[in-house]
Parts: C-alpha cells; structure tokens; sequence
C-alpha cells in the first residue's frame, strides 16, 4: 500500500473516532462493553474458577441456596457454587461466543455478498436464491435443529450461529459492492490493467469495510441472545456455563418458585447490559457512516 | 407464488438431508444403545426404507411428508402429526394476541416519539423499547413470573388450566384467560420494541415530506396532518413487518412458552430438544418453515397492493 493511501486511511480512522467520541450513546456503550470486557479478561483475578466445582463448593462448606446477605456477593445456588464465579466465568463463555459467532456471520456475509455483487450474472442469482431461501427459514428453529443434531459444544454453537444468521449480512454488502462498482475509481483501475483480486482487494473492501464494521456490532447481540436461547433450552456446552446456561439451571432447579432471584437476575442484567452496549455502539456507527440516520 | 414453492421445496430437501445424512444412523438412535436384535434393526430399517438408494428414500419421505406423515414421536409415542395439530391452538392463541397487541400498542408508541421528537416522550420511549428488545424473552417472562406470580401471587405460576381442574364452557375459557395474561403480557412487551423502532423511523422520514407542509398551509390541525397525511403514508414498512412477524407466530415463543409451561408448539420443542425426540423436532421445524414462508407470500402480495409502485413481485 503507498504511504499516501495509509496515511488518507488513518486520517479516515481518526475522523471516524472523534465523531464517534462526541457521540453520547456510543460513549456510554463502549464504556459498558470496557467493563464487561475486563471482568471476563480479569475472571481468575475475581474468582476462583474451583467455585464452578460442586464438589469443591461443598468441600468448602458452602451453604445451599444461599442468598447474597448469606454468602456474598451473590449468593449460591442449588448445588452451593457461588453465582458471583458463574456470572464472571460466564461472561467469558458469553463474550466468546457472541464475538466468535459474529466474526464467522461477517465473514460468511461477506464472502457472499461480495462475491454475489462483484461478479454478478448467474453466480449473483444463485447465491441471492440461496440467501433468501436462508432468510425466509425460521432462525430460531434451524439453530435449535441444528445444534440437536450436531451435539452439545461452544464450537457447534458458534457455527450454528454463524450458519444461521448471515444472509441479512450478505444481502446489505452485496447492496454496498453493487454502487462501489459503479464508481469511477473502478473504472479506471481496470483500464489500468488491475485484476478483479486488485480490485476487490484495494477499491472495493476498503469501502465496504465500513458497513461491515457497523454490521458487525449490530450482529453480536444477535449472536449473544441466540446463544442465551440455545443454552437456556439445553443446547448449551455441558462444560463451559455461559450466562444462558446459568438462566436454564437457575429455572429447571426452581430458583424461581423459591424467589432466588440472585441466581437468575444477574445472568439476565449481564446480558441485557452487552446487547445494549454493543447496539449503541452499532447505532452511533452507523450514524457515522450514513449521517442521514442520525436523530433516529 | 412460485418462488415461495421453490422455497417451499428447498426447505423439505434441506429437512431430508438435514435428518437423514447428518444423523447417520436414525434406527441406532430410536434405540439409543439398548440391546436389541439385529433381525429387529434390520427390520425397521427396512419399514423405513433405509435399505434403498438415496433417491427412492427421497421420494418416499416427500410422499410421506405430504400425507402429513412425520413419523411417531419418540417420547409420547403418538404419531407426530397428532402431537402437533393437539398443540396448535394454545400457541396461536397466546402468540396471536401477543403479535396484534404489540403491533397496535408498538405502533402507537412508535407515532408519539416520531411525532414529539426529542421531547422527553420521545427519549422515555425510545429507551424503554430498546430496553425491552435487548433482553432475552424469557428472561423477562421469567422476572415478571417471579414478580406477579410467586412473590406477589396476582397470577398462576404456569399452565393453561389450574391442575385437575374441571372447569367446562364461559368458565374454561376466563380460566384459560387468566392463564395467558402473564405470558401474553411478556411476549407483548418484548416484540412491542421492533414495531416502535420501525414506525419512528418510518413516520421521521415522511415528516420532511412537502404535502405535510402543504396540508399545514391549508390551516389542518396538527392531530389531522398526522392521522390523516403522515402516518398513512408511513405505516406501509410496519404492515411488512407486521405481516412477516405472523409468520412467527408458531415458533415465536420457545423459550417463553418453557418458562409458562404453556401447551403449544413452542413448549413441544422445548421438550423435544430435551429428548432428543428428532421425529418431533423434524414436524414442527417443517411447520415453523412453511408458515413463515406463506406469511412471507401474504407480505409480498400485501405490499404490492397497498404501494402500486412495487411492481409484480
């Protein structure tokens, strides 16, 4: 890359980052996101990873369906873990699996909406057919099918997601490659001799990136609720507990005949908290790339 | 019309390979690890056609699907189909009223944010409905049971009917009412968010419109340029999405119907993952996917009758 076209594209980048910085919603989203980011990077600082052990928690004398004012910070649950160690554990497991899924989507979306609307002709109908065959099925139902079949693991979970949910992503790059195309810069890199490889690579990626970023932070909370739907109907991995699985043995134990609310109120909190975070962001984004949405 | 059968197709292909070559050995699993005799398995291999080719057991499952034969559940051990049809009347009650009570109360939310923007209506609306969307369904079902169910007992904890209840006829009916509050009352809440969202944005664009201020030049009071000039013209992307979202009316309430205990079809798959009772899962996906792409079909044609603009989809 010439040191011109870099240095236009860090002044895009700072540009980019002062008006996202003057955004009210986009601050408080990032802020939140920090924070979570840090308690699942931070998880074997703020608890120990042996709570998650029944045998250990009762080794340890822990008592059984303790409230937050019995056994802080939050109290234990039906087997006398700590539900603070599974809230912090589980928001790795959650954050894993909502940004893994998100990149896998993107990535799908992408391929196939570039692919779809650079080349055009017969290869741009038969993936729009597939795409919209894709988008008309159920999500919900084609995941939990899926992961029924396929077994109970993160990495399933993660490609259910991702096999799941990009033809919205496919459809919208697609859209942005078909005027990119348009543009004289196009035109006169292929007059110039480029190749398509070159061309997507240099011309078409660089303006389309935007939009994908954008998509990206408006996809993970998708990712992140899917994943929370699967695991609290028992489709989640056994061995890694996100907050969903914490919501689904928090309900078929009773925790809330029993009004635990400890057990199934921070899970809930921490979810809605990142979905917030991350659709604030997205939207102050988005509002970036396209001034016309701003107000909305 | 014919997209949608091509669709339609796609989904009963997808369906077959989905069950049959991914599962690899269906007979293996009915029996789960038991000991039975290979004479029985090759047996049942047979009756369920797994000894022909590829292609003679796609037609025979396309034969089968559409005399509405999915097979008998592994659980209750009744014939899918039945299990089904039983099923259907509770979710498309809950999930009816739930879709028409959000799309109405969203909507109207959706008018006054547009229509006061920047007010602190518009702000306590705009973040209440975000705050609803972000979480997860049941969650909320799941705060709202404990709130107005267990600690403050207003509503019954679950079902459609109290246990062993006899009621019969007006009785049933204000029972089975006073089941579906709570559950209706959370699905409302969550899907109400989509329509809000969707309406503002809608009703923002036409509010630059030039025949708004031309119907206030001709001296209109506001209520009237609204009722009778802009929301008109901005309501035609929430009857699309309206439409698409009945579409979900079946499959719409998984989780939620779980947490209620609520007998429809998002409960049978609940218990069916739980299995895992494949046959049933097979029938109510194929379900879910044919009623999303006739409401998809219904939209389509909607659409283009109330914008001619949209030409012949």
């Amino acid at each position: 890359m010439t040191s011109i076209a870099m240095q236009r594209r860090k002044a895009t980048a700072g540009r980019v980052w002062r008006q996202f910085r003057s955004s009210r919603q986009g601050m408080i989203g990032l802020s939140v996101l920090a924070v979570f980011v840090i308690v699942a990077l931070a998880a074997p600082l703020l608890a120990d990873i042996r709570e998650l052990n029944p045998v250990f928690a009762r080794a340890q004398g822990n008592p059984q369906w303790a409230s937050p004012d019995q056994f802080g910070p939050l109290g234990t649950d039906y087997i006398r873990r700590s539900v603070w160690a599974q809230f912090v554990w589980g928001s790795r497991v959650s954050l894993f699996v909502g940004l893994a899924a998100t990149v896998l989507t993107i990535f799908i979306g992408s391929v196939v909406g570039i692919v779809s609307g650079f080349i055009g002709g017969k290869t741009d109908g038969a993936l729009m057919r597939l795409t919209e065959w894709f988008l008309v099925i159920p999500f919900l139902p084609l995941a939990i099918v899926l992961a029924s079949i396929l077994g109970r693991s993160v990495w399933n979970i993660i490609f259910v997601i991702g096999i799941t949910s990009w033809p919205s992503t496919a459809r919208l790059v697609r859209a942005q490659v078909l005027t990119v195309k348009q543009r004289l810069f196009v035109d006169r890199a292929r007059s110039l001799g480029a190749g398509g490889g070159h061309i997507v690579g240099h011309h078409i990626l660089p303006n389309v990136s935007g939009l994908i970023l954008a998509n990206a932070t408006l996809a993970v909370p998708i990712s992140i609720l899917t994943e929370t739907s699967l695991s609290f109907l028992g489709l989640g991995d056994p061995g890694a507990a996100s907050w969903g699985k914490t919501l689904e043995e928090a309900f078929v134990n009773g925790a809330m005949v029993r009004n635990a609310w400890w057990y199934f109120l921070p899970a809930g909190l921490g979810i809605l908290a990142v979905v917030l975070a991350f659709t604030l962001i997205g939207r102050t984004l988005e509002e970036i790339a396209n001034p016309r949405l701003s107000g909305r | 019309m014919a997209g949608s059968l091509l669709t339609l197709l796609f989904v009963l292909v997808f369906n077959f390979f989905l069950f049959r070559i991914v599962q690899k050995d269906p007979i293996g699993s009915l029996f789960r690890g038991r000991n039975v005799p290979q004479a029985v398995i090759d047996n049942l291999r047979e009756a369920f056609g797994l000894d022909q080719p590829l292609l003679t057991q796609f037609f025979l499952y396309m034969r089968e699907t559409f005399s509405l034969n999915f097979g008998v559940s592994y659980q209750s051990r009744q014939p899918v189909w039945d299990e089904i049809v039983a099923a259907i009347p509770a979710t498309v009650a809950l999930v009816g009223v739930s879709a028409i009570l959000s799309a109405v109360i969203g909507t109207a939310l959706g008018i006054v944010a547009a229509w006061r923007r920047n007010t602190w209506k518009d702000h306590g609306i705009t973040s209440g409905t975000m705050l609803f969307y972000s979480m997860p369904d049941f969650w909320l079902g799941m705060i709202l049971l404990v709130g107005l169910a267990v600690v403050v007992p207003l509503f019954p904890v679950g079902g459609i009917v109290d246990a062993g209840s006899t009621t019969t006829g007006l009785a049933r009916l204000l029972e089975q009412t006073y089941h579906m509050a709570l559950p209706a009352f959370t699905l409302t809440l969550a899907y109400l968010g989509e329509y809000t969202l969707v309406t503002r944005s809608s009703l923002l664009d036409v509010m630059g419109e030039d025949y708004l201020t031309v119907a206030r030049a001709k001296g209109l009071r506001d209520k009237l340029v609204r009722n009778r000039h802009a929301v008109p013209n901005a309501l035609l992307p929430v009857i699309t999405l309206a439409a698409i979202n009945f579409g979900f009316v079946l499959s719409g309430a998984i989780a939620v119907e779980a947490v209620f205990s609520w007998p429809g079809l998002g409960k049978a798959t609940a218990d069916a993952i739980r299995g895992p009772d494949l046959p049933m899962l097979q029938g109510l996906f194929l379900l879910f996917s044919a009623a999303v792409i006739f409401f998809n079909l219904v939209a389509d044609l909607t659409y283009g009758f109330l914008d001619p603009r949209v030409e012949d989809i």
